[in-house]
């Protein structure tokens, strides 16, 4: 299309903006981590490192940070398995309900979290109690699972339905069997799209607050919670402004790996 | 030597019978999820939908199981959950519309304007933003809103201040939140806009808004619909970024969250409000065609 010079730096002049208004509070969050001040006014007096140290030696976010890492670890674990187990099944058989079960996986993503947490929550305490099984961390992990499957499955079947089934035919008349076909052809194809809906479903687990508000046991505290729970007390600023900006750094790591590994499935790998 | 040939062996036939019943195969690989998903997932919603049919003991906030549609019509007479939902689906409106209209020219830039080769990169740096915590990109407007924050600073020369915290705070703050979920499919869709139809446009006399207005528009419209989808129910069933930047603002999510320990029926019958707003929504955005977009 060809556009006047004046529409061309308009649309230029739009986009520097909607990027800038993207980028700035992430920065405003890692300048406001080296505050001198408690407070959040505006230009910041000075700057210090003494709250990054406070940081550091704060048991309750090293803490948090250590169930956040085990609730995504086991979530992702599990979203692995389930979510590889219904990609092939969708991509590779045809069934009754099949359109219905890729309807039902996406379903935890797309209804609000609070609706899934408070479903969950009562579940666990119809079902738990009368066993005498508490909330923890395992019921985190089995609520954080149920919509860390949507990511696995999305780079899975994108990834498989890009995969002929030739190859695998191709080993099977060679003389390979099922399992031999799965480690030597079908796994290899399929890893890298593993690997970066694992650090996607990590990164949901990591983030998430609704449904662990709803889930967690008493004493569980995951990163998001602690931060939720502090961010309200003036005291716990410094060391909360700390854990952001550590967040926002640590944050890009993990997609850019996932957008190197996957360029054809990333862009709609979310929902 | 013999017993590990042994074990091949059974591997082998193992694999030979699993290969000659393909139904065994389906229900192997399903079997683990549909426990997962059905009756772990979609059993606890069924239950909790009915719930909401039941009604709860006012001294002891114990569940009663009788059946009543008593919720339902506090739902409706209820002035104060009429005007709750009805702001809810409008600042979910609020904040698709912003998306969209912010999300089109920095979708135009990096679909069709930027040069080719930094197109990738652009939708990176789209991309990656969605994935910084949502706690903290709230947090960030926090500090941003807060009374002598950033904003009140960079606005002071013109004598103005920035809105609080408050209903529009909260409008700001999704549209943030949810802003690149509208630029992808829109980026998606002005990228698979055929240069020849822009070119025939502009042979027929056409000048660039007209061409913008009777050729791009009504063909990216579906891409936006895709965009919306996202950005309506993920506002609509929020409830922590009302609670940090809104104030005293009270959306649907809030009154659920206020529920649930004392009233656990209302509170899902609260719940089935955006579940059913959403779904009309996603359905109505079928019927319009964009599915495909999704």
């Amino acid at each position: 299309m060809r556009l006047s010079r004046p529409a061309r730096i308009a649309l230029r002049t739009a986009a520097a903006v909607g990027f800038a208004v993207i980028y700035l509070p992430l920065l405003v969050v890692v300048l406001n981590s080296f505050n001198r001040d408690r407070g959040s006014g505006w230009p910041p007096p000075g700057l210090t490192l003494r709250w990054w140290t406070a940081a550091w030696r704060n048991t309750g976010a090293r803490e948090a940070l250590w169930t956040s890492v085990a609730a995504g670890t086991a979530a992702t674990a599990v979203a692995l398995a389930l979510g590889t187990l219904i990609a092939f099944a969708v991509q590779r058989h045809a069934f009754f309900g099949r359109e219905a079960l890729s309807f039902a996986v996406v379903l935890p993503l797309a209804l609000p979290g609070i609706v899934t947490g408070i479903a969950l929550n009562s579940a666990f305490r119809t079902v738990l109690e009368p066993l005498g099984v508490g909330l923890g961390l395992f019921t985190v992990v089995i609520g954080h699972a149920t919509f860390c499957v949507v990511v696995v499955f999305n780079n899975v079947v994108a990834r498989l339905r890009r995969t002929p089934g030739s190859l695998e035919e191709a080993a099977m008349d060679l003389g390979a069997h099922t399992f031999r076909v799965f480690a030597d052809i079908t796994f290899p194809l399929v890893r890298s799209a593993l690997v970066a809906g694992g650090l996607l479903a990590f990164a949901l687990s990591f983030d998430e607050i609704v449904v662990t508000t709803f889930t967690a046991g008493p004493g569980v505290r995951t990163l998001p919670l602690w931060i939720f729970d502090n961010m309200a007390r003036p005291r716990q600023a410094p060391v909360v402004n700390v854990v952001a900006a550590v967040l926002v750094l640590l944050s890009v790591l993990p997609i850019y790996l996932a957008e190197r590994l996957s360029s054809d499935t990333a862009s709609g790998s979310r929902i | 030597m013999t017993s590990t040939g042994q074990a091949a062996g059974s591997v082998r036939r193992l694999a030979g019978a699993l290969h000659r019943r393909p139904r065994l195969r389906l229900s192997l690989l399903l079997g683990a999820p549909l426990l997962w998903l059905v009756v772990a997932y979609l059993g606890s919603l069924a239950v909790l939908f009915l719930s909401a049919l039941w009604t709860t003991d006012s001294f002891t906030s114990e569940v009663v199981k009788v059946w009543s549609a008593e919720n339902f019509s506090a739902l409706v007479s209820e002035p104060l959950y009429r005007q709750v939902a009805l702001r809810s689906i409008g600042v979910a409106l609020a904040v698709t519309a912003l998306c969209a209209v912010i999300a089109f020219p920095v979708a135009f830039y990096t679909a069709r304007v930027a040069h080719p080769r930094r197109r990738p990169l652009l939708v990176v740096a789209i991309l990656t933003p969605l994935w910084a915590s949502y706690l903290v990109k709230v947090y960030a407007w926090r500090l941003i809103l807060s009374a002598q924050g950033p904003l009140d600073w960079v606005l002071a020369p013109f004598g103005v201040s920035g809105p609080g915290y408050g209903r529009a705070a909260t409008v700001i703050v999704l549209t943030y939140l949810w802003l690149p979920y509208m630029i992808l499919p829109v980026h998606a869709g002005l990228e698979r806009l055929p240069e020849s139809l822009l070119d025939a446009s502009a042979d027929l006399g056409a000048r660039s808004w007209r061409t913008f207005r009777s050729v791009v528009l009504p063909m990216v419209l579906p891409s936006v619909a895709a965009g919306s989808v996202f950005t309506f129910s993920l506002s609509l069933g929020d409830y922590i970024t009302v609670q940090i930047v809104g104030g005293k603002t009270q959306l649907i999510g809030n009154l659920v969250y206020s529920n649930v320990t004392l009233n656990l029926p209302l509170a899902a019958a609260l719940g089935t409000v955006p579940v059913v707003v959403i779904v009309l929504y996603l359905l109505a955005v079928r019927r319009s065609g964009a599915s495909s977009s999704l």
